[in-house]
């Protein structure tokens, strides 16, 4: 599978590790140079400076032979804009990004688009922990 | 018409002005919180400190009345968000964002914009009607169905001299709306002949604009 990953931060940079890891055939995008040395040290996908917004960029990074499209930099409306990209101009389906503001998360998945939400996401998994722990501790009154 | 504006850098600031002074209600939407205390002081109470992207600050600023949405920031990819939003949430009936980038101006329409506004096409355009002999001028660009409005100055070897506008088989989806010839303006008809020099005024499709040149002899 040929995966193109726009940010190359914490998640990216894992993400693009584990893939090429299974094989997967991986390029990262990111606009600061010092982001890929988040890759592991002999990453043998491709690594293309500059920002996932741009067309042209994209083409660089082999958009047009992409199956899957993952846009995770820090910024949501790059994300929003990059995937939009890749969806309508690039006819990309498989366009996964991550959105931090629950609102936005919750118009573009009416979109259509795959939205990962960890504002929600992790905000749900601490909340469960947090109620297990109430109910199994018995306060001292 | 109650118009919100997101982003006060000097288009936003000018804008917002020029709008209030028109009559119309105006609400600017600004990231910076010393730019908000700045305008705050000059305008009044219709600033809003936030971000024009998170829809609490949209529903806060009233985007649930908004006529339109003007997004006028400096980064292509939140004007578009704006916009989105402001569309898909709240369900603004017009939204224009300012393009910073040219090249996200057919992204942006296709993306469900309504008027996409590029300063550096703008400025190009004009420069362009500014500069003397020039043989073809891209006048307008009409947001539907990619058409244009172009000003093309008719060759001394052009194969259509001296034929009347009936008898010249013009490109697909171009008519000569008008011709410019020393300095007056002919509204044509078929009957009307073209000479050498003169500048027709054309509504044609983007993609026929190479088949007009040549046709004209440019």
């Amino acid at each position: 599978m040929r995966v193109l990953i726009i940010g190359c931060g914490r998640v990216g940079g894992l993400l693009a590790g584990r893939l090429s890891d299974f094989g997967h055939d991986v390029s990262v995008v990111d606009a600061n140079s010092r982001a890929f040395r988040r890759l592991p040290e002999k990453f043998p996908g491709r690594v293309v400076l500059g920002t996932g917004i741009d067309e042209d960029v994209l083409r660089t990074a082999g958009v047009e032979q992409a199956d899957v499209y993952v846009a995770v930099t820090e910024d949501d409306n790059t994300n929003i804009m990059s995937a939009q990209i890749a969806r309508s101009v690039f006819g990309i389906d498989r366009v996964i990004l991550r959105i931090y503001d629950q609102a936005r998360a919750a118009v573009y998945r009416q979109l259509g688009l795959t939205v990962i939400c960890p504002t929600t996401t992790v905000a749900g998994m601490i909340e469960d922990e947090v109620l297990r722990s109430s109910s199994t501790t018995t306060r001292i009154p | 018409m109650y118009i919100i504006l997101v982003g006060g850098g000097k288009v936003g600031y000018y804008l917002t002005k020029t709008l209030i002074n028109e009559g119309y209600e105006v609400f600017l939407v600004e990231k910076n919180p010393i730019k908000c205390h700045t305008y705050g002081e000059r305008f009044g109470s219709v600033i809003m400190q936030g971000d024009g992207a998170e829809a609490v600050t949209l529903a806060a600023a009233g985007a649930a009345r908004a006529d339109v949405v003007i997004a006028v920031t400096g980064e292509d990819e939140d004007n578009l968000v704006i916009c989105q939003m402001a569309k898909e949430k709240f369900h603004v009936g017009r939204t224009i964002a300012r393009v910073n980038n040219p090249k996200n101006e057919e992204l942006f329409r296709r993306l469900g914009i309504d008027v996409t506004v590029s300063q550096t096409n703008v400025i190009l355009s004009l420069i362009e009607q500014q500069i003397p002999n020039l043989p073809f001028v891209h006048l307008m660009s009409l947001r539907h169905a990619d058409l244009a409005i172009v000003e093309a100055k008719v060759a001394e070897h052009s194969p259509i001299l001296d034929r009347p506008i009936e008898r010249i088989e013009l490109p697909p989806e171009t008519i000569v709306t008008a011709i410019v010839r020393k300095g007056g303006v002919i509204i044509p008809t078929g009957q009307t002949i073209v000479r050498s020099g003169d500048e027709l005024i054309c509504v044609t499709k983007r993609e026929r604009e190479g088949a007009l040149q040549e046709l004209l002899g440019i």
